[in-house]
């Protein structure tokens, strides 16, 4: 009790703090996790929902925590984790943003949060997230926009732009998202936090409301490094009930943490030199990693590839959202295709829409073999450049996106100039190797506030490890992830 | 006119559970009871393949001599519909589990298989509970379907039917599927077309639906052949299109042309890994594979080793509880023809008499081979068992010997009674006495005959033909 009083007239505080802080804190007895969650709900109702309108979370003033009775060793206990609305929890509402799935209580548990309940984690508050996961801005949602805390004028990128949020304002500990295109490292860049998009098969799908099966990977978004590669540690591994989560041993990856990366190889594919990313090469290179230039001939064909591959899949994966089992309905529709009909056309939003109609079109007999079986032969090509890259060096560096954050309906005109925004990020999903976003530098060239940039190292694949020694020797160098710690 | 028969079937497959989840498959039961995240196609939930499902797909391919499929794949098939949860079926498209292979007739025709593949079966919808909703039953869902699908090789309705009778007996034999129409565990589509000359190009097709019966197939065919041939023969246009089958009114009706006709959108189903099927798999399961008998091997087994007539070896081996009823007896007996007469007599009619199965009577091998072991040691006439104490046992599963005693059907073979029997017939015939003695040795026969009336039946019969001939002659 004389603990959870401290936290009373400290309130804030401890949302400011990293998983292995906490950790330490809960070891020596500092802390209680009902207290840690007393500030955490603090932090939520005060910093959420004030003049700067972040809503990093939709269920804001509904949060309660789902915990396990665990072992207090276990590697994560008492920690709140916020869980993307893409991943079920059961007897909690998920609906991916979308308003066809309102009403949907989901009766049981994606693997990931069953693995984080396990672990002693505590399940803390549903983020938004673009309707389906369709999105580089986290403006789709049916519950309205979120924002970046760096520049509440600025999307805080998509579609985890809740997790990435609400990890960057301090009003989580650490986030779960998910990966498709680059809907963790890119809002991660936008926010200024680390995102991980594991190897496809690193962690189980179960449970992860599809977007597209073949390129979606859940992955964790943290305060710093060290966090990330404990977080990943929890989710990571082989799971029977997804048949395409991969019978791959987890190493541990915080003993790559502090490894030197004197003569480490790093490749450089990107056709633009930014100043981050020169930058990151200098320091990369003071800390003994030699660098040089690849080519990835194919990748140029990465984001016509993916919307091809993606929409086909969505459009398939959409199809149980027809009203007849679960969430929303067209009640007063006179017949069942009128139903069918009604209840999509209103469910649905425009870029849902948009993409189920792409991969209608995209899978339909005449096609199929121009577009989806085209685009899948090419998707290998990348797949093969990865792998004849991967021969040279250890990992691959470029920004993880072109632009720092920008602002609300900048792009939400143009689909193909908000599709853009993931150029960097799509080929790591095609190929399936793990990608890893830390925060890289600022930009100043919009004039106003100092915006951050990430940083992508791009791995072996099942290699995170690596990324993980990369990222932390990076971030240990180097103050951006600190400089970033204190929002507006 | 020519007809052409292809058919589709659908084969449930006998796993406890279900291709893609847990649930146990089971017959009726509360509407959605056997269901889960997967088979609800709840968001989020994945498929993960039954291996057992596989095994028995692969088992089925074997038996009907088709090639294995060296590269596993799995498809979606997407369209709308309520009792489809996923708005897909998981199906195989491009790559089915097998190719090829044959169900060989009566006649020693082949009929050419094109493909078996597996997919999940759908639920169903309930439309009797309310006048204005329909309800969805998800037990179903998930069910392992194997479709088999033959070659444009089947020319009339009749080879139809036996096709079908074929590849039921062949799935049953080698444990892939119970294949009971009734509950839905085999059904059928069917492609009829008919053309001028076998020089002509193949007909319209017109496809069948809703047929629940072998019957039902046979008669849908005839329908659809008769009205097809009226039809060219009055020079009306055929149309390529699907019909419904209406067995109360024997008749099909159109249901969709194929204008309307879906565009299901086939692609790799990405959340099933493609494998491959190594050549020493294959070897694994051919071996597991020898250890089943197809119909026809165990049909000439029965013929060689027990010296049957091709008839007798086709009666006693088409069904399985028959076949293991046999083999049982002429174990316990080592004799294989009287075990036959007994089962292709008196008890095949008795389950004809009845309409039930071997398996639903009470009779066991043992009480068979003791009935006829009686009849062959003297104890009992052939008509007594055959009309007195078989029907006590398979009706009651008494012990064949017991009934025989408590029915005072033992056979007399003893002497003194005999020799009082023949005296007493002797003596009230004198006239047929004279008539053997004067030269007529067939009214010896008649003489038996009164003995065996005199004992009621229980005079051996052999016995009391000698003693009366010596009788006879002993004057």
């Amino acid at each position: 009790m004389k603990h959870q009083n401290s936290f009373v007239h400290d309130t804030g505080s401890l949302s400011k703090l990293t998983i292995h802080q906490l950790a330490d804190r809960y070891a020596n007895g500092a802390l209680t996790c009902d207290g840690l969650l007393h500030d955490l709900s603090a932090a939520i109702r005060s910093r959420d929902r004030d003049q700067r309108q972040i809503r990093a979370y939709i269920n804001f003033d509904s949060i309660r925590p789902i915990r396990r009775e665990v072992p207090k060793a276990s590697k994560l206990w008492g920690i709140p984790i916020a869980v993307k609305d893409n991943l079920c929890v059961a007897g909690e509402e998920t609906t991916c943003g979308s308003k066809i799935l309102k009403g949907f209580i989901s009766p049981y548990h994606a693997t990931v949060v069953e693995k984080l309940l396990n672990a002693g984690a505590v399940i803390f508050g549903r983020t938004n997230q673009d309707e389906f996961a369709f999105g580089s801005s986290c403006e789709t949602s049916c519950y309205g926009p979120t924002r970046n805390p760096r520049d509440p004028e600025r999307v805080p990128g998509g579609s985890s732009g809740g997790s990435a949020a609400c990890v960057a304002d301090h009003t989580a500990i650490a986030a779960l998202g998910s990966d498709t295109g680059g809907s963790i490292r890119q809002p991660a860049s936008f926010c200024g936090v680390v995102g991980m998009k594991p190897t496809y098969g690193r962690v189980s799908r179960y449970g992860l409301i599809a977007f597209a099966s073949s390129l979606d990977q859940i992955g964790p978004i943290t305060k710093d490094v060290r966090d990330n590669a404990l977080f990943l540690n929890v989710i990571a591994g082989h799971d029977p009930k997804d048949s395409t989560s991969a019978d791959v041993p987890v190493p541990d990856y915080s003993d790559f943490l502090g490894r030197s990366i004197q003569g480490m190889r790093i490749g450089i594919a990107a056709p633009v030199q930014t100043p981050i990313l020169e930058n990151a090469v200098k320091v990369l290179k003071s800390l003994g990693a030699k660098v040089e230039a690849l080519s990835l001939p194919h990748i140029a064909y990465a984001v016509s590839v993916y919307y091809i591959v993606a929409p086909a899949e969505a459009s398939s994966n959409l199809a149980r959202f027809d009203g007849v089992r679960f969430g929303f309905r067209d009640k007063s529709a006179p017949s069942l295709l009128e139903m069918y009909e009604h209840t999509r056309g209103q469910g649905f939003g425009a870029e849902a829409k948009r993409r189920i109609i792409l991969g209608t079109y995209s899978l339909s007999s005449g096609y199929y073999d121009a577009y989806y079986l085209h685009a899948m032969k090419v998707r290998t090509k990348i797949k093969n450049d990865f792998d004849a890259a991967f021969k040279k060096v250890d990992a691959i560096l470029s920004p993880t996106a072109p632009s720092p954050a920008f602002k609300l309906g900048e792009k939400a005109a143009s689909p193909l100039e908000m599709y853009l925004s993931d150029i960097y990020t799509i080929p790591a999903n095609l190929a399936g190797v793990p990608a890893l976003s830390v925060p890289g530098g600022t930009d100043h060239s919009t004039g106003g506030k100092d915006l951050p940039l990430g940083l992508q190292f791009i791995g072996k694949p099942f290699d995170e490890g690596t990324l993980y020694q990369l990222a932390y020797a990076f971030e240990q160098a180097t103050d951006y992830h600190k400089r970033l710690g204190n929002v507006c | 006119m020519l007809t052409t028969v292809g058919l589709e079937v659908h084969v449930q497959l006998d796993s406890k559970t279900k291709i893609f989840c847990g649930c146990r498959i089971q017959f009726g039961g509360a509407p959605n009871s056997r269901t889960c995240p997967v088979c609800l196609g709840l968001p989020g939930a994945l498929p993960v393949l039954n291996r057992r499902v596989f095994d028995l797909g692969l088992r089925a391919v074997l038996a009907l001599s088709g090639t294995i499929s060296k590269k596993i794949k799995f498809d979606r098939k997407n369209y709308y519909y309520p009792d489809l949860p996923k708005g897909y079926q998981i199906s195989q498209w491009d790559c089915p589990l097998g190719r090829g292979g044959f169900v060989e007739l009566d006649s020693g025709k082949k009929i050419r298989l094109n493909r078996a593949h597996l997919e999940e079966d759908a639920g169903k919808l309930i439309h009797d509970q309310s006048p204005d909703t329909s309800l969805v039953d998800l037990n179903r869902a998930g069910t392992p379907l194997l479709e088999i699908v033959t070659e444009p090789d089947l020319e009339n309705p009749a080879e139809a039917y036996e096709y079908l009778s074929h590849l039921k007996t062949i799935l049953k034999a080698v444990g892939v599927s119970e294949c009971d129409m009734e509950k839905g565990q085999l059904r059928c589509d069917a492609n009829v077309s008919v053309r001028n000359a076998a020089s002509d190009p193949l007909g319209k097709r017109v496809e069948i639906k809703n047929l629940n019966s072998f019957k039902a197939v046979k008669a849908a065919l005839e329908f659809e052949v008769t009205r097809q041939t009226e039809a060219f023969e009055k020079g009306v246009a055929l149309t390529q299109e699907t019909r419904l089958w209406d067995d109360k009114l024997q008749k099909t009706f159109s249901m969709r042309s194929k204008e309307e006709a879906n565009d299901y959108r086939y692609f790799p189903e990405p959340d099933l890994v493609p494998f491959t099927v190594s050549e020493e798999e294959i070897k694994t399961a051919r071996a597991e594979f020898s250890k089943w008998e197809l119909p026809r091997q165990k049909k000439e087994r029965f013929a060689k080793q027990y010296g049957l007539s091709d008839y007798d070896a086709c009666l006693l081996s088409g069904q399985d509880d028959v076949a293991l009823f046999f083999e049982e007896t002429v174990k316990l007996s080592k004799n294989a023809k009287a075990a036959a007469n007994w089962i292709i007599g008196p008890v095949f009619a008795y389950l004809g008499s009845k309409g039930v199965t071997l398996n639903q009577t009470k009779l066991t091998a043992n009480h068979l081979s003791k009935i006829y072991q009686l009849v062959e040691k003297g104890r009992m006439s052939f008509q007594a068992a055959k009309d007195n104490v078989f029907a006590e046992v398979i009706a009651n599963g008494l012990d064949p010997e017991t009934v025989m005693k408590e029915k005072h059907l033992e056979q007399v073979s003893e002497d003194g009674a005999l020799i009082e029997w023949i005296a007493e017939v002797m003596q009230a015939n004198p006239k047929v006495v004279d008539d053997f003695r004067s030269g007529k040795p067939s009214a010896a026969q008649f003489l038996v005959g009164q003995v065996m009336k005199k004992s009621k039946g229980k005079a051996n019969p052999g016995k009391a033909k000698d003693l009366l001939l010596i009788k006879l002659k002993e004057i």
